[in-house]
């Protein structure tokens, strides 16, 4: 079967690790890549439906910006987006993967509703809020805690504890919302305390989410603050880095799995808070929407950069803004929009193996083959 | 027995990179003979092995079955001649079966009767005691060596070839593996066996092959030869390399460790009443081969090993109080004013964090200074200039991620980092593995300073030359037991090699005599 003349080939193409490249040639590397996903998708968009692509790229844009409102809903939309992706940071920064965010927002916002429904008229405006704010935190810093706490003690896997916790999160919300349900019976709480507005938060100026907006930036700046310059952002590192340095230099791994889940935990209740006593007023199950997972795309995106998250939120959203307004505007299904995001999205983390790894073709030798 | 040799090897040549791991190494085995490939760590046993079993491919040279020559380009093709290697790390599916795990992988009709009936008739010639329908990870270490053995032997192999077979099993186990060995051999298999340990040599093979550093030093009779000989070959003549060496100042008892035992996670010990003192102006160096417990009693010193009999005691200098370390984490140790350094083997997966750039790694020891919650990066920051400038580490920058440095400036950056805390104890543990000769001596020189001043080193080294030209007193460990410690000015290779391949639970027929007690201390 084998026989003696069988050589070892060269392959025709193979993959390099590279060192680093210059800041400026990463940033053109990824502007190459939305550049071609734009080319692709817009020949994908004419074989498919036959409209011209730039005409559907405008569109995408005036979604995303078209009026005051969109531009404004644009940014409450990424403000939450970037709230979630804060909270999943720390976490998978140590090497943690927390992917019940969405559990945990959802149960943040459970609380804030019950404060809202049990509490409204029995406290005042502000210590009725300070309440919202504390309980919202504390729900969603108590979801999170118990997947760290077996994941430090126990060394359980947390990858399929917290993703269960987001599922007794669900069903919480929806045994809540049939208890609360209004009118009793619909299954729907629809908007709480209406007429008193109790528990709501305040509106800046006449803009209902700057305030929203507002506070999430804060949180950018203070995770990246707490990331970059901290005694216990600097443990995370260590942590997430190697779990034997860690002990070597005396880091307690326990304590900063523990605290770190935490923090993370305590922003996503914080986000649950906004989502429900900012801007909707009401729970459903859906109220996280699937921003629990969409925000680990965004931190990874970012390479656990808060600053960068800021852009990578940002695409987002307008992608999926952009998508949905093609759809309604040239009747095309949803299906369409979803392509056109699936492949940007595509390219632009394809563009990170393209930063990390050279290719390098066989070199044509003199004389024929290898050897 | 055949008139050509089962499996000839003809200069063979393999590198890596730079590294040569074989350099013309030439052996045979007759059907009906086992071969020892004797060798210290890093000696190129398992690379030429994994040649003959078709994992890697030579550079040059050749290889012939019963006078054949052949290429043997996967490990398809080392079936197909018939030969079966033996891993060191088993190769088996936890949830599946013994029998399941044999038949794994042939492309045969899978008949659970015929493959059970023909793995017991196996077991039955040879004497194996296993159980077919018995899954892995019920299994003891040995019922998985087992499974592997019948494994080849399933697939019709009859060049056997293992590697370090006997690392992991008790001295019974050994007992049992060696007597299926000689059936086999009697049955006409030709068997080659990886190993370190010259009593198994002595007991089991017929012919030994010895490797030093890749090349091939020569093919002796077991018959004809003694341990004596064999460890001079394994380890080869003295070669000066004129690394200074000063008289210790004013030694006194810095570290006294009495009687540690320590069992890993599976209940087997790996530190055996270990008891020895460490002086201070004085480097102690620890020998033996690797893996017989070196890593875990720096640990447990450092306070990341547990300990389950025993104490570590600290003499403090400056307050002359003593302390017991045992059972303190390393932030408590440092609380009690113990000023220990520790430069671990494992350099980027445990003393420095490869993804961090230099001044973030000299922050690892001291980044909890300072009453404010954040970091201060300054005094980390003109640490790793000083160090970058005095040990002329060669980096771009200090925001330059360690893992990108070079072996030499790496080690360089980490016993920077460790010495720059003003240690009494410093522990190093292999610190000049991979380094080249120019970086080797900074780290001699480091080492010797901190002599100077007073510190009591501890270091764990491989390479006998550099351990008898620069330590003090060597203490000799082999599988968790001191066996013996000898004076660094009079000891010999000879008598460390000796000392490193001695087993203190000697139960092997015709090993215990060979060896001599190893009474020599300093």
């Amino acid at each position: 079967m084998s026989k003696p003349e069988k050589k070892m080939h060269e392959p025709l193409i193979h993959l390099v690790k590279r060192d680093a490249i210059p800041w400026y040639q990463a940033w053109a590397v990824r502007i190459i890549a939305v550049l071609a996903a734009l080319i692709f998708s817009g020949i994908i968009t004419i074989i498919l439906t036959g409209l011209n692509p730039l005409e559907v790229y405008q569109k995408m844009f005036e979604g995303a910006f078209g009026t005051d409102r969109r531009i404004w809903n644009l940014f409450q939309n990424v403000a939450i987006l970037l709230c979630i992706s804060l909270a999943v940071t720390p976490a998978f920064k140590m090497r943690f993967w927390n992917i019940g965010a969405e559990g945990q927002v959802l149960i943040g916002g459970l609380a804030s509703t019950a404060c809202m429904i049990l509490l409204g008229n029995k406290l005042s405006q502000p210590v009725l809020l300070l309440v919202i704010v504390v309980t919202s935190i504390a729900a969603g810093a108590v979801w999170a805690l118990l997947p760290a706490i077996f994941k430090a003690y126990w060394n359980t896997n947390e990858t399929l504890f917290t993703l269960m916790m987001n599922y007794i999160a669900i069903q919480l919300v929806s045994y809540f919302v049939f208890v609360w349900s209004v009118p009793k019976g619909s299954g729907k709480i629809g908007i709480i305390n209406g007429d008193t507005q109790a528990g709501w938060l305040p509106v800046l100026g006449d803009q209902k989410y700057l305030l929203n907006i507002l506070i999430v930036l804060v949180i950018t700046i203070a995770m990246y603050v707490y990331l970059r310059f901290s005694k216990q952002g600097y443990e995370i590192s260590v942590v997430g880095e190697s779990e034997n340095t860690a002990r070597y230099i005396g880091i307690n791994v326990k304590k900063v799995v523990i605290r770190t889940m935490l923090i993370s935990g305590a922003i996503c209740g914080l986000a649950g808070m906004l989502l429900v006593s900012g801007t909707d007023h009401s729970i459903t199950r859906d109220t996280a929407g699937g921003r629990g997972f969409t925000a680990i795309m965004v931190s990874w995106l970012a390479k656990f950069n808060p600053l960068y998250m800021v852009l990578t939120a940002f695409l987002i959203v307008f992608l999926e803004k952009g998508a949905s307004e093609i759809s309604t505007a040239f009747r095309l299904n949803d299906s369409f929009s979803e392509i056109i995001t699936g492949i940007i999205i595509f390219f632009i983390i394809g563009s990170e193996f393209f930063i990390n790894y050279a290719i390098r073709f066989r070199k044509i030798r003199k004389g024929g083959k290898a050897q | 027995m055949a008139a050509n040799a089962a499996i000839e090897l003809k200069n063979i040549t393999k590198t890596f990179g730079h590294v040569c791991a074989n350099h013309n190494v030439s052996l045979k085995v007759n059907r009906g003979e086992i071969l020892s490939i004797l060798g210290e760590n890093g000696s190129g046993k398992t690379t030429l092995m994994n040649m003959i079993a078709g994992i890697y491919f030579p550079d040059s040279g050749s290889i012939f079955i019963d006078g054949k020559e052949v290429v043997i380009a996967s490990p398809k093709d080392a079936f197909q001649y018939k030969i079966g290697m033996i891993h060191q790390h088993f190769k088996l599916v936890d949830v599946f079966t013994a029998t399941e795990n044999i038949v794994l992988g042939l492309e045969e009709k899978y008949d659970v009767k015929n493959a059970s009936a023909k793995v017991k008739e196996i077991s039955e010639k040879y004497g194996f005691e296993i159980d077919p329908d018995k899954k892995i990870y019920e299994m003891s270490v040995s019922e998985k060596q087992t499974v592997e053995i019948i494994k080849v032997l399933y697939r019709g192999a009859d060049i056997l070839i293992l590697d370090e077979p006997t690392a992991v099993l008790t001295p019974q186990e050994t007992q049992k593996l060696f007597a299926v060995l000689r059936r086999m051999r009697d049955d006409g298999k030709a068997i080659i066996i990886i190993t370190h340990k010259l009593h198994e040599v002595l007991s089991l093979s017929d012919q030994v092959a010895v490797l030093r550093k890749g090349e091939y030093i020569g093919t002796v009779k077991t018959a004809e030869t003694n341990e004596t000989l064999l460890t001079e070959m394994m380890v080869g003549k003295k070669i000066s390399l004129n690394i200074t060496r000063d008289e210790p100042k004013h030694p006194e008892d810095r570290l006294v460790v009495e009687d540690i035992t320590c069992m890993n996670r599976d209940g087997a010990t790996i530190l055996d009443h270990v008891s020895f003192t460490a002086r201070s102006g004085e480097i102690l160096g620890i020998a033996g081969i690797a893996g017989s417990g070196q890593r875990e009693l720096l640990e447990a010193i450092a306070g990341l090993q547990h300990i389950d009999s025993g104490s570590i005691l600290y003499h403090n200098p400056k307050t002359k109080q003593t302390d017991n370390l045992r059972d303190k984490t390393p932030l408590q140790i440092r609380a009690l004013g113990v000023r220990l350094s520790f430069v671990p083997e494992d350099r980027l997966g445990m003393g420095l964090v490869g993804n961090m750039d230099i001044v973030d790694n000299m922050m690892l020891r001291s980044y909890r200074r300072g009453k404010t919650m954040f970091l201060q990066r300054k005094p980390p920051k003109d640490l790793a200039e000083t160090i970058i400038r005095q040990l002329e580490v060669v980096t771009p920058s200090v925001s330059t991620p360690v893992r990108r440095l070079s072996g030499g400036n790496v080690q360089k950056v980490l016993v920077g980092r460790e010495i720059a805390a003003v240690p009494t104890v410093l522990m190093a543990a292999y610190p000049v593995r991979g380094l080249d000769i120019n970086s080797s001596y900074t780290i001699y020189n480091l080492l010797n300073e901190q002599k100077k001043n007073g510190v009591a080193v501890i270091f764990v080294g491989e390479d006998l030359d550099v351990l008898i030209e620069l330590c003090d007193r060597i203490m000799v460990i082999g599988s968790g037991c001191v066996t013996g410690v000898v004076d660094g000015r009079t000891a010999t290779k000879e008598e460390i090699g000796l000392l490193m391949t001695k087993s203190v639970h000697e139960d092997m027929e015709g090993g215990a005599d060979h060896v001599k007690t190893g009474e020599k201390n300093a």
